[in-house]
């Protein structure tokens, strides 16, 4: 087990470690995978919509993604990055207007229907293209999905699309529901969004609001020999501190998603039974960038922007907001994406002298009482680093002169003040990075996205050369030369810093050390959970 | 019984100007709040303009403020309560599902604080001054001072972490097959933690107002009679002293209960207990309008009751309390 337990020391080795383990292959363990048990781990919030063909979210895989499977799922060791669930190849045609699955045979529905070409073809056409929160985007030009026969199904564009970044997506975005229960009535108000019925290894069990849900063992599986677990129970924990808790007192085996705190992992960490996992999350990284208004005149200037770059200590964010479970970020692509990264970009180094050279050459001296002007900062609520980065920000700022005002919101005031209102001046944001620039941080930066759109560039930036490289890199289909563009797209923004990226992090697991085949690929809480097992 | 008539005509009548103003109060300040149910549920999901309008479209939320309040008010006139927006499910399902564990919770921690703060006060008001009086007076301050979730927190650590007699949260023991008695006792021992880190809280209340109480009794002539009649000081304290020194008690009782009702939103979060206080948080992070405006309107129906309650207990309790003063 020590291949998975990792020291905060380890941690702090930042990006060399996170690189590392998207090669490292699966570790074996001592024990013997068993069969039979329930496995109780805690959620903290209750998606409503469990269909995940329609709610491509981290909330919502968390527990469909054990009941409905998805072409492919992401691994540390598979070709492209990927192993074949439902599809067991895809073949992208040279000019970028077709791409062919040949899908799994003998796989059976939850109700006993066999799973065809046909459920592929519906769930692209009826839910991911018209009706999924990301598919609306990557499948817009979808024009049609022949099916030749029950187990191939072949996808047609209308316009060119890149194989990979298809490829890229299939984990999140390519789940698969049965056409049979959804070409009755509204897609939307479908009660088997609720009560999902999938091909996955566990069953939709009972949902029980305010309490838990229950997913029982699919007996049927394609796997074989899988699954491994009996019942699977989502035990609804809403206090941060109840899952600690309820980890000590053995009521829970597993709390993934960093429901443990980040401050209470060292504590925890020495009880006995229980460990700590920063593994398995390598293809879910979220990125801490400050987002800035460019409506504002003195953000509007490059050296301004480069002075506030320079004044945050990025290596202080990673060993105090986020006690070390976290890197440095370099640019809008993470360190340890293994397509696109690239390290050669231009860099600010922490510089609070430099910092207020800059904001001096750019015009803004400071007054009589030392401030140079007043900003209003809006830290994002949604995780208790991104409210801690905004009081760090705040200091940062300070002693270059910049007064900044801290605005605290809920969830839903933050969204609307910062994408729809504009009501800002600089944001602290936490974007999904999805695997593929074209499906993630493009939409940061990139101009004409219309009002009220959440996690995309609301600042106000508009850079024309960014614009064409964007819109060059999604219609090239050339793999390498594709990976090259988005490179370049990565030196432009670092340059000219439509937005200020400064960490890079993940989740946290903690669980008890009798549960096994952990973090095994790295989207890990989201993937089926078909091998996960309970040792005597 | 003409008496409680009266009282219950009146006191209807009025509720229905006070449940009026919570509702259309609360459905103002709902909408001043900046951010509406779809800005709270793309949080999570993300989503494109289109994807955007069609969830405001399908939420009503496309139509203005006056007509989404009458369209609510006139529903409201036919006894429903709407559809809540984040479960998709009719608002009064989801409020009758929470509603029992609620009122348990509320009723047991009333009882525990109004019996065990009574007592504690007799007990402490026999004999005032005396070290016992004292050590209870500060005790039970103690208590009072002590944030909700933070005892509720302790508790947890204590009993059910440490010392693991009690379980750590929820109210009965998760997709368990038991039925009948079983499941009681399963509620019962649930139930334990969040009861006491809710009724210590306004234990302290309770026996400090029984405590003033008494003692400004013992100074009453009766008191005086009672003793020259060479009665026990037991039968005084009980018979005379406590029973006159009980009647604010039962006035607080009715005031108490709706503040117990906003300690349960701590409370129940902290001990994963599927109630209505947990519910109206989920609902107002949410922006949830007809899930909340249901929750305070099932809270002040609630409280009403229970004033009614009180009144016409008072009317009994004190036979000079006519129906014409305790209808104010």
């Amino acid at each position: 087990m020590s291949g998975f337990t990792i020291s905060r020391r380890k941690m702090l080795a930042g990006s060399a470690m996170l690189l590392a383990s998207t090669a490292m292959p699966a570790l074996g363990w001592a024990q013997t995978p068993k069969k039979g048990g329930r496995l109780v781990l805690a959620a903290d919030s209750e998606p409503r919509n469990l269909n995940p063909a329609i709610v491509a979210s981290n909330g919502v895989f968390f527990i469909s993604s054990k009941i409905v499977e998805t072409l492919a799922e992401a691994s540390f060791d598979g070709k492209d990055g990927l192993a074949p669930r439902l599809a067991l190849s895809w073949e992208g045609v040279d000019d970028g207007l077709s791409v062919t699955f040949k899908l799994r045979d003998g796989v059976k529905w939850h109700d006993g229907k066999p799973f065809t070409s046909a459920d592929v073809a519906f769930s692209a056409l009826q839910i991911w293209k018209p009706l999924q929160n990301l598919g609306r985007t990557l499948f817009k030009d979808l024009a049609s999905v022949e099916t030749p026969d029950d187990l191939t199904a072949v996808f047609k564009f209308a316009k060119p699309t890149p194989f990979q970044l298809i490829r890229n997506a299939l984990p999140a975005l390519s789940s698969v529901v049965p056409k049979h229960i959804y070409e009755v009535g509204k897609i939307e108000d479908n009660p088997a969004n609720n009560v999902p019925i999938g091909t996955g290894p566990f069953k939709f069990g009972e949902y029980k609001a305010g309490q838990y849900y229950k997913l029982t063992k699919n007996t049927d599986y394609w796997g074989k020999d899988e699954p491994y677990l009996d019942e699977i129970i989502y035990q609804v924990l809403p206090d941060r501190t109840s899952a600690a808790s309820a980890l000590e007192a053995e009521e829970i085996q597993l709390a993934a998603f960093s429901a443990v705190p980040l401050a209470d992992l060292d504590r925890i960490s020495k009880v006995p039974g229980l460990k700590v996992i920063t593994k398995g999350y390598e293809g879910l990284t979220y990125q801490l960038v400050v987002e800035i208004n460019h409506r504002r005149k003195e953000l509007a200037d490059v050296k301004v922007r480069q002075a506030i770059a320079h004044a945050i200590d990025k290596d202080f964010v990673v060993k105090t907001v986020f006690l070390g479970y976290a890197a440095t970020a370099t640019g809008p692509v993470p360190k340890n994406d293994p397509q696109f990264y690239t390290a050669d970009v231009p860099t600010y180094a922490f510089d609070v002298a430099k910092a207020n050279a800059l904001l001096d050459e750019a015009g803004y001296k400071k007054g009589p009482d030392g401030k140079r002007f007043t900003l209003k900062l809006l830290p994002a609520p949604y995780f208790n680093e991104t409210k801690q980065f905004g009081d760090y920000l705040r200091q940062a700022l300070a002693a270059i002169g910049i007064d900044a005002e801290l605005v605290n919101n809920d969830s839903a005031a933050h969204i609307k003040a910062v994408y729809t209102d504009h009501a800002f001046d600089l944001a602290v944001g936490p974007p999904v990075f999805r695997g593929d620039p074209a499906i993630s941080t493009t939409i940061l930066v990139q101009s004409g996205i219309p009002d009220g759109v959440p996690f995309s560039n609301q600042g106000g930036y508009k850079n024309d050369a960014l614009d064409a490289l964007i819109a060059k890199a999604s219609e090239t289909l050339d793999t390498s030369t594709r990976t090259d563009l988005y490179k370049e797209f990565q030196k432009e923004v670092a340059a000219d810093l439509p937005l200020i990226n400064v960490a890079e992090w993940s989740f946290i697991s903690v669980a008890r050390d009798t549960v096994g085949n952990i973090a095994n690929n790295p989207r890990w809480a989201v993937s089926n959970w078909a091998d996960t097992y309970l040792a005597g | 019984m003409t008496r409680a008539l009266i009282l219950l005509r009146r006191r209807l009548v009025g509720s229905i100007f006070v449940l009026l103003i919570v509702v259309v109060g609360t459905f103002l300040l709902l909408e001043a709040a900046p951010g509406d149910a779809v800005d709270a549920y793309i949080v999570s999901t993300g989503g494109d303009a289109g994807m955007i309008e069609l969830l405001r479209h399908r939420w009503g939320l496309d139509q203005s403020e006056l007509t989404r309040l009458a369209n609510y008010l006139w529903a409201l006139l036919h006894l429903d309560l709407g559809q809540s927006v984040t479960f998709s499910r009719p608002t009064r399902d989801v409020i009758l599902e929470r509603l029992p564990n609620t009122l348990l919770l509320m009723v047991s921690a009333t009882a525990l604080s109004f019996g065990l703060g009574s007592a504690l006060g007799i007990y402490a008001g026999a004999r005032p001054g005396s070290f016992r009086d004292r050590f209870l007076s500060i005790g039970s301050l103690a208590l009072y001072a002590v944030p909700g979730f933070w005892l509720g927190l302790m508790l947890i650590i204590v009993f059910a972490v440490d010392l693991r007699w009690l379980p750590i949260g929820g109210i009965e023991t998760l997709a368990s097959d038991k039925t009948g008695l079983d499941r009681a006792a399963d509620i019962a021992i649930h139930l334990i933690l969040p009861v006491a880190a809710l009724g210590f809280i306004y234990l302290a209340l309770y026996l400090r107002m029984m405590r003033a109480g008494m003692a400004e009794v013992w100074r009453q002539d009766f008191v005086l009679a009672a003793r020259a009649r060479g009665l026990s000081r037991r039968r005084i304290v009980l018979a005379h002293v406590a029973r006159n020194a009980l009647l604010p008690l039962v006035t607080m009782l009715g005031l108490q209960s709706a503040q117990m009702l906003g300690g349960s939103v701590v409370i129940e979060s902290v001990f994963s207990v599927p109630g209505l206080g947990r519910l109206a948080q989920e609902a107002v992070a949410s922006r949830d309008t007809p899930l909340l405006l249901g929750i305070i309107l099932t809270s002040a129906v609630l409280v009403v009751v229970i004033n009614l309650l009180v009144d016409i207990a008072y009317a009994f309790l004190d036979p000079r309390v006519g129906a014409g003063e305790a209808g104010a």
